[in-house]
């Protein structure tokens, strides 16, 4: 028996040239697209299991507390109530968890850390009683004077949001900074000496929740082997499984973890969160226990970093950048999360693609009591962006030159560093072509009538730097076949790739091809559906399963046949024969004989990271985007008319056109999001003012620019099959950066704070001295 | 608060009603929104609850032919009255609109989209040839957080040419 060898994926000898069957490249229509359509597909809510119990959660009306009691007497009383689950019915101590550290527990444990932490459970037989029982529960608790802001997290005295104990004798251990990161390259002194326009000044980007449409939840159910099923719309089923067994103490094999496709998860459906807290109400109950999230829970449980950004950035004569210096400090929330790599990583790239000698970045990930901060598409990148992209636009209004000449004076070329120092990371596109593409497509450079501006911006983030996914694809005796491939569908529409590689690679019809997913206890090990990584590291598990696939057919068919081995040669959908070619089917049927059967292929794709590198290890690619930005703003209201907008990606080779568009639009509207509306706003408790949809505001059918066109640049070198690179985020990275500028080129007033809302507008018109009334 | 304010007013009430030309009778609480009759009730998941204030349409349904948010109705008031839902659109199969919405890839994540369906499936039957701005307002109400919005005017677009030609 053969095994497909692992590779590290620098080692990839994958083809540029999409397979015989012509499927790759063609916008195939999303497979399970017609269930989406008629309400046929399951999400977790529509999930249905007898006899379950129905969770509701106990909060307390502020962001920072102490528990003193909790009394559920009443609570218990009401009809249909089986228990109240407090900490005390938890394991002491307290079971905590957490993808880079171990610091979220199951419950509060004796203090409240921010606005909507689960204090105590109501398990119960209807949603009203377990929802009236969570009301009458009491929780006797006292107000801290947390802190919500990065000033009051940063002043002198602050309250700790970590007890100092959890780390003792670390230097920031009596201070709210969690982890820093530091970059740092050239003599940035010296190059400020050389400069001959320096800008400096602050910018803050707001904190944004993902607004997945289905809220979400989770449903355990114990198993009389004593295991649990989980179901919950993660991102990362694996991660989940793991997380439960540890916490639990269950073998892997005992915790089962079906996810549903994800209704929108954007990066907030990754880690763990309440899942924990079901399954020790399923294990205490011995009953399937339910929860399902209302959008305001979702809110209290999801949410981007918020950011404020220092910058000093030199330039020459020319326009060439000479150093950039960058503050960054991350608001991130009361539990670590994955945030603390969201600041290292984004800010890894503060320098942004350019060619700059001097460069200094500081960043830290700040602890407040507010919602912990995860990954948010364009995990940190944005929020650096937003800054470093205003300062080249600042240099270049001082300097005489428009937005597109001082990116082209700058932009690295292919292999050249961006970054540099131990850590360096060289472009690996040909990016200046996605910059010209987006500045054709803009109109750069033509006359505008009043009130319209144009900006135009870059943005990169680093794929991932590790990671591991594995596959298997079954051909099956009448020439149909079923992939296993553990990334979640969220949208994105990876099934749809894997569906196309196979019709390609194995020459089986394309509406012959399932794919299985969702489920630890039938599909192999995926680490992540994270970093835009699907493409590159399933899709490469998959052509690899399928080459496995048609070398086992080609073994069998040689035994079958007694024609050697040397003289048969497998290609993409076909078996070479002395005979004559054979499509891979009926070569397969040959080979199997009259007992049927089927072949069975395996696929790795392994990553490995590097230790010493800041971030783990040379992001597997990065994503590239220049985006473009036409806009006619109301002096009157503030308001902006987005008449055109562009976005273009450097994606290697698109596996999936229709696909790609979809992501590229609808990353671009999600950073109109951010530019234009969205942001999270507290009370002096912690509470968020604008929780639920009424009063946060995301980009409707009415917010879509006027023209919004995306095209992609492909030079087929990407490490993903056929020369493919990750492409779903790139589109948000950098919009609020030309959005800026255009804004500034409309009306001569620069912003530096987002959302670019009416009121923040209008009111920043009116302060302006060149104002033209 | 009183312990009277956390009791349930649990007793049910019988609600007749059509739901895609079947007459539905359920039994539910008063203060049951039509949404969660349709699906815990009725037996229909593929209406969907997100906001749940009427802010998103995810829930969107014809009442008496007319586009609602079923989150806003309460599951009584429907008594008497027809209800479509989008299994109800979709009964005989993948209807033009949403073989458009394939089409056109509009559909991403897929939980907004039955209701988009239904909204948009409401404004091409009072609307049969809508320009770009009235597909836009009237599907306003309708959140798409992949924001396939532009795709989803396109199917609305391609299958009003496609119900013009046919006619």
């Amino acid at each position: 028996m053969t095994t497909a060898p692992e590779r590290a994926l620098d080692e990839l000898d994958i083809s540029d040239d999409p397979g015989p069957g012509g499927q790759v490249g063609r916008p195939v229509l999303r497979y399970g697209g017609a269930d989406r359509t008629t309400g046929a597909q399951r999400f977790v809510a529509d999930l249905r299991f007898p006899g379950a119990l129905q969770v509701a959660l106990v909060t307390v009306p502020v962001g920072c507390a102490d528990i003193l009691g909790i009394d559920a007497t009443a609570a218990r009383a009401i009809p249909g109530v089986v228990d109240v689950v407090t900490p005390a019915d938890l394991p002491s101590p307290m079971p905590r968890f957490g993808v880079s550290h171990t610091d979220r527990p199951v419950l509060a444990d004796g203090r409240v850390n921010y606005h909507g932490e689960p204090v105590a459970a109501v398990v119960a037989e209807t949603l009203d009683a377990a929802q009236a029982a969570a009301r009458a529960v009491r929780v006797d608790h006292r107000e801290l004077p947390g802190v919500y802001t990065l000033d009051a997290a940063l002043a002198p005295g602050a309250h700790l949001v970590q007890e100092p104990s959890v780390r003792p004798g670390h230097a920031l251990a009596d201070t709210n900074v969690l982890e820093e990161a530091h970059y740092a390259w050239g003599d940035v002194e010296a190059e400020e000496g050389r400069s001959a326009v320096v800008v400096e000044d602050t910018y803050t980007f707001p904190m944004v929740t993902h607004f997945p449409i289905e809220p979400g939840g989770t449903v355990v159910v114990p198993t009389d082997q004593g295991g649990l099923d989980v179901y919950s719309p993660v991102q990362h089923p694996y991660l989940l499984q793991r997380t439960i067994a540890s916490v639990i103490g269950l073998p892997l094999n005992q915790v089962r973890v079906v996810a549903p496709d994800p209704g929108g998860g954007f990066g907030g459906k990754q880690n763990p969160k309440l899942e924990p807290l079901l399954a020790f109400l399923a294990l205490h109950t011995r009953r399937p226990c339910r929860l399902v999230l209302s959008l305001e829970e979702t809110f209290q449980s999801m949410r981007r970093a918020g950011c404020r950004i220092r910058a000093r950035t030199g330039f020459t004569e020319d326009g060439e950048l000479t150093f950039h210096l960058v503050e960054a400090d991350f608001l991130i929330g009361a539990y670590a999360d994955v945030a603390p790599r969201v600041m290292g990583k984004g800010s890894y790239v503060a320098a942004g693609p350019y060619r700059i000698p001097g460069v200094r970045i500081d960043a830290r990930a700040v602890m407040t009591n507010t919602t912990p901060s995860t990954a948010f598409r364009g995990f940190g990148s944005p929020q650096v962006a937003w800054a470093t992209e205003s300062q080249l636009d600042a240099g270049a209004r001082l300097l005489g030159l428009d937005g597109l000449e001082i990116r082209r004076r700058n932009l690295v070329a292919k292999d050249e560093a961006f970054v540099r120092g131990e850590s360096a990371a060289t472009a690996d596109g040909e990016w200046r072509q996605s910059l010209d593409k987006a500045a054709e497509l803009i109109g750069w450079g033509t006359p505008l009538p009043p009130n319209r501006g144009r900006g135009i911006a870059v943005g990169i983030k680093p794929g991932a730097t590790s990671g591991l996914s594995q596959s298997l694809v079954r051909l099956l005796c009448d020439g149909s076949a079923i992939v296993y491939a553990g990334t979640s569908d969220m949208g994105q529409g990876a099934r749809t790739l894997w569906q196309q590689i196979v019709a390609d690679e194995l020459g089986t019809p394309l509406d012959q091809v399932s794919v299985v997913s969702g489920d630890t206890g039938t599909v192999p090990f995926d680490l992540q559906t994270s970093a835009s990584r699907s493409t590159v590291f399933m899709g490469s598990a998959v052509l690899e399963a399928c080459r496995d696939v048609r070398q086992r057919v080609l073994d069998l068919y040689a035994e079958a046949t007694g024609i050697p081995a040397e003289q048969l040669e497998e290609r993409p959908g076909a078996l070479v024969t002395p005979d004559g070619e054979l499509s891979l089917p009926e070569a397969a049927r040959t080979a199997l004989g009259s007992l049927r059967g089927e072949f069975i292929g395996q696929g790795t794709r392994r990553l490995r990271g590097k230790g010493s590198h800041p971030l783990g290890g040379d992001a597997a690619f990065y994503e590239f985007n220049a985006t473009a930005i036409e806009v006619e703003v109301d002096r009157e209201t503030g308001e902006l008319l987005l008449t055109r907008h562009v976005t273009v990606s450097d994606v290697g080779t698109e596996l999936n056109p229709l696909q790609v568009v979809s992501q590229d639009e609808g990353a671009a509207i999600m950073g109109l999001g951010h530019s234009q509306m969205e942001q999270l706003l507290l009370d002096e408790h912690g509470r968020i003012r604008n929780l639920g949809a009424l009063d946060y505001r995301i980009p409707t059918f009415k917010d879509v620019p006027v023209e919004l066109l995306t095209a992609a640049v492909e030079n087929h070198d990407g490490p993903g099959p056929y020369g493919s690179k990750g492409i779903s985020e790139g589109a948000l990275l950098c919009t609020a950066g030309a959005l800026g500028a255009a804004v500034a080129e409309a009306t001569g007033v620069v912003i530096r704070d987002l959302p670019l809302t009416p009121e923040r507008v209008w009111t920043a018109l009116q302060s302006a001295p060149d104002r033209a009334d | 608060m009183t312990t009277s304010d956390h009791l349930v007013d649990d007793a049910l009430q019988t609600v007749t009603l059509t739901v895609n030309g079947s007459e539905r009778t359920v039994a539910v609480p008063a203060h049951r929104t039509l949404l969660d009759g349709l699906r815990d009730e009725v037996g229909l998941p593929g209406t969907k609850s997100c906001c749940a204030e009427g802010e998103c349409g995810a829930c969107t349904v014809l009442l008496d032919g007319k586009a609602v948010n079923s989150c806003l109705v309460l599951c009584v008031e429907a008594e008497g009255h027809e209800v479509t839902t989008v299994e109800g659109l979709s009964a005989d199969g993948l209807t033009d609109l949403q073989e458009e919405f394939l089409n056109a890839g509009a559909v991403q994540c897929g939980f907004c989209i039955p209701g988009q369906v239904v909204a948009a499936e409401y404004l091409l039957r009072t609307n049969p040839s809508p320009d770009e701005a009235e597909i836009r307002e009237a599907l306003s109400g309708n959140l798409c957080r992949c924001a396939g919005y532009q795709r989803i005017v396109r199917a609305v677009q391609a299958t009003a040419e496609r119900r013009g030609a046919a006619r």
